[in-house]
């Protein structure tokens, strides 16, 4: 139920934001220099322009798949079908701070399921609500700090395990070190 | 960040990591300089391009990202002077589970790669290259771009690189999360702007019809880290650090249930698996026995401790006989770890212990591939969903007596049937618990 509720907000057309609106002339120069890093076809630049655009505004919504497709010469399906497949971009908000904790076998055998929960715990989260992608935002608190999701292998399973807090990575995570990560977060 | 252990255990041998976790030693291009660092790329502009290649090949060296195709071959098959542009693309998508070496290269060391594909591109005539970083390495993209930027600045690459009248230019392109970009003409796709929907083959190799259709190599970040060495220590010496189909060394990844995980690097073929486990990652955890290994990343079957291999091997008379090889005398190499059923993978080494159930770890690994599936192929969408479901209802209590035998037919007619080898990733972990424990399913089948 939850989820096809989601799915009929995502419509194209229900947006209510125009992040477009608030574009500066650094994000544009910033586009520039992305697109001059693919000199063979400026299509490339379809996932640098994104990262650059959640990165800049916190997600992508109808103005900005319309506007990156203009700037490629593209169609926003070509744009849209990008945000639906590639599991790190939204297109709603998230929380400022994103705890994403690796779920794949070396972390579990380490425990990180217990970490999950602990850190849905210490920001006030609902550990069982389950995040299904295709755009969507991961379970976020309600004053908009964080959010807090499973993903798959982060490639250091030698420490684990282990969560990307933002962009900063934490190993050896003891379910009891938690809380005092999350405090020195807020 | 640190999964490297200060001493190196007398079996390993460090070039790739010899710099990894070193005190003192930085990212920059003053201390890679200082640390003897584009030696080899002024050896390689003084070379013609096919020596370059040809020392590659007599190098013996294997790509390091999991299928071990031989790299100057795969470097051959790009003709040098055909009048078309070519691409070489650096798969730094590292996301194979269990797998974790290359991110250290490109946090630590990125100049060692950026030196190793500038001899890659020199060798075949390419001018244009990409390092695809998967987005949740944010720091390794930023530290590798400004390398890229001091190597243009001091002339290493870029407009006529060290006066050899060669230009090449570096870019970095990051993931976005999808585990399929791993796949060379997934990721193809990816960098080409689209969904990383694997390509159609034949053509087999991206040599053929790869970036933007026009001949392209695609090399993992440590294989093209090793052809620096190559150059620095002579083909010949760095082959024969390693068996003869497998040269110089390799790394290797180790986590689970060992007292020492970690990353290490040791020749090839230099450690069975009771060494890596029981002497270098200091045994398992007290208490505890072994139970399985995965020896290549989460796609290679898993062995079973205790398992006696039947092999082909010289008997006392030079005739071909059967030889018994105890599943820890296997020899972590491609060649031995093939002829036992499994593979060397990307030598992500995941252990595991008495404490573990296999129903419970087989389907941690089917919700990893049904969450990665790419969606193109039908036996792999569907399967791989249907397999992590049923282990999951098998774990909750739900179990069905026909539950193995269908886990099995669904694997089976996942293997072979679908565009890329991702069809065979996620199968074999399935065909393999189940061959390989069939009592703990038959169990889990019957609650």
């Amino acid at each position: 139920m939850r989820r096809e509720e989601k799915q009929r907000n995502h419509g194209m057309t229900e947006m209510k934001t125009r992040q477009v609106e608030q574009m500066t002339p650094e994000f544009e120069a910033d586009v520039e220099e992305l697109i001059s890093h693919y000199p063979v076809s400026k299509r490339s630049a379809s996932l640098p322009l994104l990262h650059h655009w959640q990165n800049h505004f916190g997600f992508v919504d109808d103005t900005g798949i319309e506007w990156i497709a203009a700037k490629l010469d593209l169609t926003p399906i070509n744009i849209l079908e990008l945000l639906t497949f590639y599991p790190w971009f939204r297109r709603e908000a998230a929380g400022k701070t994103i705890i994403r904790v690796c779920r794949t076998l070396a972390c579990a055998m380490a425990g990180s399921y217990d970490v999950k929960e602990k850190f849905c715990e210490a920001v006030g989260l609902d550990p069982h609500v389950e995040h299904h992608g295709f755009g969507s935002a991961p379970p976020t608190t309600p004053d908009g700090k964080f959010s807090v999701e499973f993903v798959e292998c982060l490639a250091c399973c030698g420490s684990a395990p282990v969560a990307l807090i933002g962009d900063d990575l934490v190993e050896n995570i003891k379910p009891s070190d938690v809380p005092a990560i999350v405090k020195n977060l807020k | 960040m640190s999964a490297l252990h200060p001493t190196p255990h007398p079996k390993e041998r460090r070039i790739i990591f010899e710099n990894i976790s070193k005190p003192g030693y930085a990212a920059d291009i003053d201390t890679y300089i200082a640390n003897g660092g584009y030696e080899s790329l002024k050896k390689a502009v003084t070379m013609k391009p096919s020596e370059i290649i040809d020392a590659v090949k007599a190098a013996n060296l294997r790509g390091r990202g999991g299928a071990g195709f031989p790299c100057g071959t795969k470097w051959s098959f790009i003709k040098y002077d055909d009048g078309k542009p070519h691409y070489i693309v650096v798969n730094g998508d590292e996301s194979e589970p269990g797998t974790f070496k290359d991110r250290y290269i490109l946090h630590q060391d990125p100049h060692q790669l950026i030196e190793g594909l500038a001899i890659s591109a020199f060798a075949t005539n390419t001018r244009l290259a990409y390092i695809y970083i998967r987005c949740e390495f944010p720091h390794a993209a930023k530290i590798v771009w400004k390398a890229i930027q001091e190597a243009k600045a001091r002339g290493f690459i870029g407009k006529n690189l060290l006066g050899s009248g060669f230009d090449l230019d570096i870019y970095v392109h990051q993931g976005a999360g999808a585990y399929i970009c791993g796949e060379e003409t997934a990721l193809l796709e990816s960098l080409e702007g689209k969904r990383a929907y694997p390509r159609i083959k034949p053509p087999y190799f991206p040599a053929v019809l790869g970036l933007y259709m026009k001949p392209t190599i695609v090399n993992n970040v440590e294989t093209l880290c090793h052809v620096k060495h190559i150059l620095r220590i002579g083909a010949a010496e760095y082959a024969r650090m390693g068996t003869p189909g497998d040269g110089g060394t390799r790394t290797m990844c180790v986590s689970g249930d060992v007292m020492r995980p970690g990353i290490y690097e040791f020749p090839c073929g230099a450690v069975t698996i009771r060494e890596l486990i029981f002497d270098v990652c200091g045994g398992l955890k007290p208490g505890r026995t072994l139970k399985a290994v995965i020896p290549g990343g989460s796609s290679a079957k898993i062995m079973r401790a205790g398992e006696v291999y039947k092999i082909k091997g010289k008997g006392p008379d030079g005739t071909m006989v059967d030889k018994d090889l105890p599943m820890l005398d296997v020899v972590m190499d491609a060649s031995t770890l093939q002829s036992v059923g499994t593979m060397m993978g990307s030598a992500g080494v995941m252990v595991l212990d008495d404490s573990r159930d296999m129903v419970w770890a087989l389907n941690n690994l089917n919700q990893f591939y049904a969450h990665e599936s790419c969606g193109q192929c039908t036996p792999c969408r569907e399967g791989s969903l249907w397999m992590s479901k049923m282990t999951t209802r098998m774990l909750d209590g739900g179990g069905r007596d026909k539950d193995p035998k269908t886990l099995q037919d669904i694997a089976n007619n996942i293997a072979g049937r679908t565009i890329c080898a991702f069809g065979e990733a996620c199968s074999w972990p399935t065909q393999s618990f189940l061959a390989k424990f069939p009592e703990e399913f038959e169990k889990a089948a019957r609650s």
